[in-house]
């Protein structure tokens, strides 16, 4: 009677345990303790596994489920309008996400623009120059780490209070979302790239110096090529943490349906900021504005997907040669 | 070219930690000299003094004088860097760049510090590099593939081609065999015997059948016990601190009844 009601999943789950209560019994018996143990355990990390990845895989079914019909050539490359016909008395909407996107790329890049040479400076400040238990390395670690937790809102607010207090009232503009962006991105970045520098061997920074190369020298012609596919590897994955940033640019670039492309002035439009929009203020067409948000969301989606894969890539092809 | 090196009185510290104390030597040109003493005492330490790259290692200084041809390395005017390229440095533990080819891995010394090389210039470095180091036949025909992709004994034959190809005066060796088997130790053990005609080459070892077979005079260093300074015991031809050696700890040591 249990078993009534239950779902595919609470089938699956149950499936799950009574196989590994019986391949547990039976490895006792057919084999050891020991066996019976070691595949009872891999057993349990598998599922833990699997669970883990029922969200991910369902989040992702889901918008591509309500995303991909959106999704159109016209979708991509048209600007999102409504339009009032007086004939008929009727507003027809146009789904168009151009604005976002252009709005999106131009913000994130901006932002990347901003933060990764200060972060990369600051890694390796902090891994090169830096004497280890010099305050000045421990102060900026300490605020990295403190930034590192930064609410995104909070980001968002102090960039908007920042440009009100440049620009005046009105102060939405794409770049004060990039700056936004950016104090979130800068912990990311430069926690990235100090990984990836402390583990360029020491052997390697000596060999060059005793080789009569500059300490400059060694750092930009061995230090950074050597650690250079986790740079960028790091830096892709910071980019793509920033890039579905919703509240800071909602505050700081507010949202529009026009073309927008300036940076520096007026509102801009993104695509998180459109996927939110379409359900927190949908049109007239309520149905068509939901549906722009999907498209929106799944558009976001593979951007991050595009922007992983050329991390990879690019890992791939600067990755040291040859290393055992 | 080889130099002349005298040291006098040199004190080496970590910080507040006197790890080598009052050490004074001349080591003439072309010659091989061998370091040995127990693990501890203060080798690597002090041959990284000769090319001032302790000094890289934050909180390391020494006091005392270093001269090479009589010019003093810690004068307040003298560039570390240039005393670099003066005096080079084979490390204990091979250490090829891995990002460069072998062929870059030899002129890396010259094409990090900008030289303009042409093509025929950096093959003819190339060859003479690895001729030098007896890596020629083994890698010619693939000079362009990475350097971390050869045996142990060849990459640490390549960082000895790439230490020559700056045309140093000096030549240091820490333990560049002991992470090698018999036959590329005897390869090395050959090259040095070669090197010896243009370079002054200080080498440590821990292999007492090594310091023998290629060293002309030895230098043996000693700790009393650990957190205390190592000296210089006693330096003197291969031969008598092998076979006639003047001070007890010595003989004690090279006759394997130490400690
Ligand atoms: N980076 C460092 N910081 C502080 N102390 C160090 C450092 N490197 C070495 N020492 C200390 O200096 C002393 C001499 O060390 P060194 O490495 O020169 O010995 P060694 O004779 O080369 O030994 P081995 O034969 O094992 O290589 C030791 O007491 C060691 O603990
Ligand atoms: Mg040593």
């Amino acid at each position: 009677m249990l078993l009534i009601g239950f779902t595919v999943v609470g089938w699956l789950v149950l499936t799950a345990v009574v196989y590994l209560i019986a391949l547990g019994i039976l490895s006792v018996v057919v084999e050891n303790r020991r066996k019976a143990t070691d595949r009872l355990v891999r057993g349990l990390v598998t599922v833990a596994f699997l669970l883990a990845l029922i969200p991910l895989v369902s989040t992702l079914a889901t918008v591509i489920a309500q995303g991909a019909s959106q999704i159109s050539w016209s979708y991509i490359t048209s600007v999102g309008a409504s339009t009032f016909d007086p004939n008929t008395l009727t507003v027809t909407q146009t789904p168009g996400a151009l604005q976002a996107i252009v709005g999106t790329l131009i913000i994130t890049g901006i932002a990347a623009l901003i933060s990764v040479p200060i972060g990369l400076f600051t890694s390796i400040y902090l891994v090169e120059y830096a004497l280890p238990k010099q305050w000045l390395a421990r102060t900026v670690t300490f605020l990295v780490d403190v930034m590192t937790g930064i609410p995104s809102i909070v980001a968002g607010l102090f960039a908007f209070s920042l440009f009100s207090i440049i620009v005046g009232p009105k102060a939405f503009s794409g770049f004060s979302a990039s700056v936004a962006l950016s104090v979130l991105m800068i912990p990311t970045v430069v926690r990235a790239c100090e990984e990836m520098l402390r583990l360029v061997p020491g052997d390697l920074r000596e060999a060059s110096l005793a080789l009569g190369v500059s300490k400059f020298a060694t750092i930009v012609k061995i230090v950074l090529p050597t650690a250079i596919a986790g740079l960028i590897t790091g830096i892709m994955l910071a980019v793509a943490r920033i890039i579905g940033e919703t509240a800071p640019i909602f505050l700081a670039a507010s949202f529009t349906d026009n073309f927008n492309a300036n940076p520096f002035e007026g509102p801009m439009q993104t695509l998180p900021v459109l996927a939110y929009t379409g359900y927190a203020f949908p049109g007239k067409d309520i149905a068509a504005s939901n549906a722009s948000a999907w498209g929106a969301a799944l558009l976001l989606v593979i951007l991050v997907v595009i922007l992983n894969l050329i991390a990879r890539i690019v890992a791939k092809i600067f990755a040291p040669k040859g290393m055992r | 070219m080889s130099k002349r090196i005298e040291v006098n009185d040199l004190n080496v510290y970590y910080s507040d930690f006197l790890a080598v104390e009052g050490v004074s030597i001349t080591i003439e040109p072309r010659t091989v000299t061998a370091f040995i003493g127990p693990s501890g005492c203060g080798k690597s330490t002090f041959l990284r003094t000769l090319n001032r790259m302790h000094e890289v290692i934050p909180g390391a200084h020494v006091k005392g004088e270093v001269l090479i041809d009589g010019n003093n390395l810690y004068d307040p005017g003298v560039d570390p860097v240039l005393v670099r390229r003066q005096v080079g440095m084979v490390f204990q533990r091979a250490n090829p760049f891995p990002t460069m080819s072998i062929r870059d891995n030899v002129l890396a010394g010259l094409k990090l510090n900008n030289r303009r090389l042409s093509k025929a210039d950096g093959d003819d470095l190339v060859e003479k590099g690895l001729r030098g180091a007896n890596l020629w036949n083994e890698v010619k025909d693939r000079l362009s593939l990475p350097g971390g992709g050869l045996s142990g004994g060849q990459q640490q034959r390549l960082c000895i081609a790439r230490a020559i190809t700056v045309s140093p005066d000096v030549l240091l060796m820490d333990e560049p065999c002991s992470a090698l088997d018999p036959i590329s130790t005897l390869a090395i053990e050959d090259l040095i015997t070669e090197l010896k005609e243009d370079y002054t080459i200080v080498i440590v070892t821990h292999n007492m059948q090594q310091a023998s077979r290629v060293s002309d005079r030895t230098a043996f260093f000693n700790i009393a016990g650990t957190g205390k300074p190592g000296k210089l015991i006693e330096y003197n031809d291969t031969t008598s601190i092998f076979g006639s050696p003047t001070m007890k700890e010595t003989e004690d040591y090279v006759s394997g009844r130490f400690g």
